[in-house]
């Protein structure tokens, strides 16, 4: 700290001399701080994961936990950059901030130019802003159908491909299971409260019907169109018949609880509803399957949001060139399989779902590939900086139309008026 | 200083106040120095920032390069080549008005509430009776409990599926149906504001018990002896003893309800029935990018609640420079 | 007579009844929830079901949380200590002294708590940045201060101009300094003021949680709030009710301990013979 008295015209005239000499002495003792939010055992985890590079570089890694909520680790974030923070060097984030950090995170391009063909497409493309890799992925998530094995065979139906069979073998079970004295049963439950989660959900309704993807890779809005107010209409019909009114306030746990209680049929979750739904105290256990989302008609795909997380470096690092070394190693091959291994996190790098130690160690990962390829990203490298604000207005104008204020096509009107007025110029 | 000399006093004793009160003046200065120094390090330089970047463009990835751009923030407007009129800014955008409304709709029903629930309990507890000590600790727990955890709490406890609530409700035959208390726009604001009066009665209450403990019991044993019915002890002479403390418990509470933050951003964040001002601001300040607006609408608020304690002052005829007496 | 007596006694312990009702039961089924592990915690229970300690050894075991619980200590009874030093001297002057805008200044005292929290975080960041106290409990103590000192400085300028002149000008003719007039003559009397105020701002300041989190960065010199916050499930998305609401059971105890050993303070309240009306 006491560097920062010294005069600057001189410290800068004398880290000029001496730069390219000293630069790899210096960063022999760097220590560098890496924030993340605690999630389980992740940080355990990581210290885990971290290790052969302290060992390799000398340096070592410091971590700051933060809580789980992603927006108070977005606001904190965001406030931590704005005033130049130099105590934090690498940050972890979700795979829709990239656009809004990139102009305080390190271009991590030339650097990751041989990493970055492993991993999936569709994650490096959210990654990068104006040409710019921002952040490298970490590791991904994407969402799947979870349904009732034993209530499906029970009733002799087949698992739906469609929205349409879902809204049907939803309502069949349900009715049935409520003949037989189950008061509280239910047919499906999802993440309907007006937030990011339901910006997820719809967009997995409206991608599956071919309604586009709320703003196509090129800017344009598209999110005005009759097959979007089809899948809206069609999800608006749930609500009070085969899903409870109170999932307009439902976020995952709230869904969770429902499921794992025995109280549904199906359920639209990320996969760390798995593990969990088949501990020993669940009304679930070994009595559930997951399949990819339903697709909006008969040889219609199926569209799954793309979720996780990434690493990015600060532009205020004072060891710039270590935390970059860092972020290449917790995205490289070798890391992100350590991690599906003691995490059961999904990997981006595609190799690896054929890889058998991790199908021997986690038997479910190979299972999600194909709910991974069918991934869709959320238009946050589209809408850039205002990607919070079209995806608030989007969540809300779907939540309108699902609480009855409002048919779809009307509110999606309005919404793409919205948008134009958002948009202005350009994204 | 003239209006503190008593105008009767012969001019000896006249000179000795005098002396009396420059003394006293300067003392009161050296108290109050470290208080507002204190105050001015913590509070000048965030609130002149706040306020200087209400009138710039400047955004939460650059706050140095922000331009000076007037009232554009709080209203603008051009005028397109049709001849049309656009208005822009906060002060005509609807989701911001909707907040000042849902704002201003909870503190007057909350406060109003918590209110009159604090002054009964504190009325409870000011009277002698076996465990009291133990009652009043267990009233002080709704406020002790932190309130991103009590808002999580009770958000599980309205969930409409397993919730308590609900199942409570069903049991006593209250109601048919299980009610979705936090995701219907109708009873929203309602599950906000059990919260809030749940957890912020202790609050006045306590404040109020104070009040209630610096009247003299004297004046009660007067009252008992002359065979003075309870209730207007009560209104003649508790009601205009404790009004004082009343009062500025009040104008805490009010300023807390306008700023209403964690127990929304917890319960109902999105709700656009319970969106409140500070919520709203938030959400330009770091959601959306558009820092200078957020601060345009902090701004605002800050204007909204200065204006609504000066009408409750003027309105209480609070008495601010005790000159009064 | 006696039947009247009876039933205003019932109706009264009726009243006292209710009233802690509605205020435990949040906390006692907090309590519930954190002896639940698993599925039970999505169902409904009234009575506990079974005693498990799992989610409190979690807590314990967890290392840095009997530190928080240090740490919140140390930052909410500074802080406390602190506006209360600040606030009886300038209350006593903004009270007892007769000075031209005594008013404004109170209004301007008051208008530091006018701005919402957010919107002050990122000047706040600055000067804590500028002082170099961040990732320190002083950035806490320090930032505390803006709702605590107002607050504590209102009220008991508002008990202390309600206390009769006379008990003053005893003193002044005794010839005592405003010093001695404040700590021999005022203390005694405000003790239930006192007591009152710095026991709300000392739950404010125990359960704040925004400035907490923005101003620190290492676990160690985190608070309460901030580490339940950091408590989480095994996954993104999971929310480990039970450790959490063990969590708020134990950070909830300390306060009521402070409550009940602050009993005879709050009590007391002003004795007959203190002073004459």
């Amino acid at each position: 700290m006491k560097a920062h008295l010294t005069n600057h015209a001189i410290r800068s005239a004398v880290f000029a001399a001496l730069a390219t000499v000293s630069f790899g002495a210096m960063a022999a003792a760097a220590e560098l701080h890496y924030v993340l939010g605690t999630v389980g055992n992740d940080v355990e985890n990581f210290r885990k994961l971290v290790k052969p590079w302290e060992a390799t570089t000398g340096n070592t890694v410091k971590l700051v936990p933060m809580p789980a909520s992603t927006s108070d680790q977005f606001g904190q974030y965001r406030l931590w950059l704005a005033a130049g923070n130099k105590d934090i060097d690498l940050y972890q984030t979700d795979v829709i901030w990239a656009p809004q950090l990139a102009e305080q995170l390190v271009d991590l391009s030339e650097a990751a130019i041989d990493l970055v063909p492993q991993h999936l497409p569709a994650v490096i493309q959210s990654q990068t802003v104006n040409g710019k890799l921002v952040a490298l992925p970490l590791f991904t998530d994407a969402p799947a159908l979870y349904y009732r094995k034993d209530l499906l065979d029970k009733h002799g139906v087949a698992v739906p491909k469609t929205w349409e069979e879902l809204t049907q073998t939803a309502r069949k079970i349900q009715d049935a299971e409520r003949a037989d004295g189950k008061k509280d049963f239910w047919g499906f439950v999802w993440q309907g409260n007006a937030y990011e989660g339901l910006t997820c959900n719809a967009l997995e309704w409206v991608k599956s019907f071919g309604g586009g993807q709320i703003v196509e890779p090129d800017g344009t809005i598209s999110v005005n169109n009759e097959k979007a107010a089809a899948a809206l209409d069609l999800a608006k019909s749930w609500i009070g018949t085969i899903s409870p009114e109170g999932v307009l306030a439902y976020q995952e746990e709230e869904a969770r609880g429902v499921w794992q209680t025995g109280n549904a049929v199906f359920m639209r979750n990320w996969p760390y509803a798995y593990s969990l739904g088949n501990s020993a105290d669940s009304a679930v256990e070994g009595r559930f399957d997951v399949a990819p989302l339903p697709s909006g008609s008969e040889n219609g795909s199926s569209a799954a949001t793309l979720g996780g997380w990434n690493v990015g470096v600060s532009k205020y690092s004072e060891h710039r060139e270590e935390a970059i070394s860092l972020a290449l190693f917790l995205a490289g091959p070798e890391v992100q399989k350590q991690r599906a291994i003691l995490a059961s996190s999904l990997p981006t790098i595609i190799s690896l779902y054929d890889d058998p130690d991790i199908a021997a160690a986690q038997p479910i990962i190979p299972r999600w590939k194909e709910v991974l390829l069918n991934a869709v990203p959320r238009p946050s490298a589209s809408a850039k900086v205002k990607y919070n604000e079209l995806s608030s207005k989007f969540w809300s104008a779907v939540h309108e139309t699902l609480s009855g204020n409002g048919s779809a096509a009307e509110n999606l009107e309005v919404l793409e008026l919205d948008l134009e007025d958002l948009k202005g110029g350009d994204w | 200083m003239t209006n503190a000399i008593t105008t009767t006093a012969r001019p000896a004793i006249e000179r000795r106040q005098l002396n009396l009160q420059q003394q006293r003046v300067r003392a009161a200065f050296w108290f109050l120095a470290p208080m507002l120094v204190m105050l001015f390090l913590v509070a000048a330089w965030p609130l002149f920032r706040s306020i200087y970047f209400s009138f710039t463009n400047v955004t939460l990835n650059n706050l140095y390069a922000g331009e000076w751009i007037g009232f554009d923030n709080y209203l603008s407007w051009r005028t397109l080549s049709s001849g049309r009129t656009i208005w822009r800014g906060t002060l005509v955008d609807p989701a911001w008005w909707n907040a000042v409304w849902n704002t201003v709709r909870f503190s007057l029903v909350s406060v109003t509430i918590e209110t009159i629930l604090g002054l009964l309990v504190a009325l409870v507890l000011n009277a002698e009776f076996k465990g009291r000590g133990l009652v009043r600790a267990a009233i002080l727990i709704p406020w002790a409990i932190p309130t991103i955890v009590s808002a999580k709490m009770w958000s599980w406890m309205l969930n409409d599926q397993f919730g308590i609530i609900n199942d409570m409700l069903l049991n006593l035959g209250l109601i048919d149906h299980k009610i979705a208390w936090t995701a219907s726009v109708e009873t929203a604001m309602v599950a906000v504001l059990i919260v809030d009066i749940w957890k912020t009665t202790p609050f006045m209450a306590l404040l109020c018990l104070a009040g209630l403990q610096m009247i003299p019991r004297d004046i009660y044993e007067a009252a008992k002896v002359d065979g003075v019915h309870p209730l207007r002890v009560f209104f003649n002479v508790t009601l205009p003893l404790v009004r004082p403390a009343l009062m500025v418990a009040v104008i805490f509470r009010m300023l807390d309800a306008l700023r209403i933050f964690d127990l929304i951003y917890v319960l109902t964040p999105n709700s656009k029935a319970t969106k409140t001002m500070s919520i709203i601001s938030r959400e330009n300040l770091i959601e959306f990018d558009k820092f200078a607006y957020g601060s345009a609408q902090s701004t605002l608020l800050f204007a909204i609640i200065a204006v609504f304690v000066a009408a409750y002052m003027w309105l209480g005829k609070l008495d601010l420079s005790g000159e009064g007496r | 007579m006696t039947i009247m007596d009876t039933i205003k006694s019932a109706g009264f312990y009726l009243a006292v009844a209710v009233i802690v009702l509605v205020a435990v039961f949040p906390f006692y089924y907090a309590i519930l929830t954190s002896f639940e592990t698993g599925t039970a915690l999505f169902e409904v229970n009234y009575v506990p079901s079974s005693l498990d300690w799992s989610n409190y050894a979690t807590i314990l075991n967890n290392g840095t949380f009997p530190r928080n619980v240090l740490n919140s200590l140390f930052v909410a009874a500074t802080t406390v200590a602190f506006a209360l030093f600040l606030a009886v001297t300038a209350s006593y002057a903004l009270a007892r002294v007769r000075f031209r805008g005594r008013g404004l200044l109170l209004m301007t005292i008051l208008a530091v708590s006018m701005f919402p929290q957010i919107a002050v975080l990122a000047g706040l960041f600055e000067l804590i940045r500028f002082l170099n106290i961040y990732n320190t409990p002083w950035a806490m103590i320090l930032s505390y201060t803006i709702f605590t000192l107002p607050f504590t400085v209102w009220v008991l300028t508002t008990f202390m101009r309600d206390l009769p002149l006379e008990i003053e000008e005893a003193a002044i003719v005794d010839g005592a300094t405003p010093w001695v007039i404040i700590t021999k003559v005022f203390l005694p009397l405000l003790w239930p003021a006192l007591v009152t105020t710095g026991l709300l701002a000392f739950i404010g300041a125990w359960n704040e949680f925004l400035f907490a989190l923005t101003f620190t960065s290492s676990e160690t010199t985190r608070t309460v709030p901030v580490a339940i916050a950091l408590l989480s499930g095994a996954t993104q998305h999971e929310t480990p009710w039970g450790t959490i609401m063990a969590a708020s059971v134990l950070v909830t105890v300390p306060l009521i301990a402070l409550v009940l050993i602050f009993q005879r303070k709050i009590v007391a309240g002003l004795t007959a013979g203190g002073v004459k009306g």
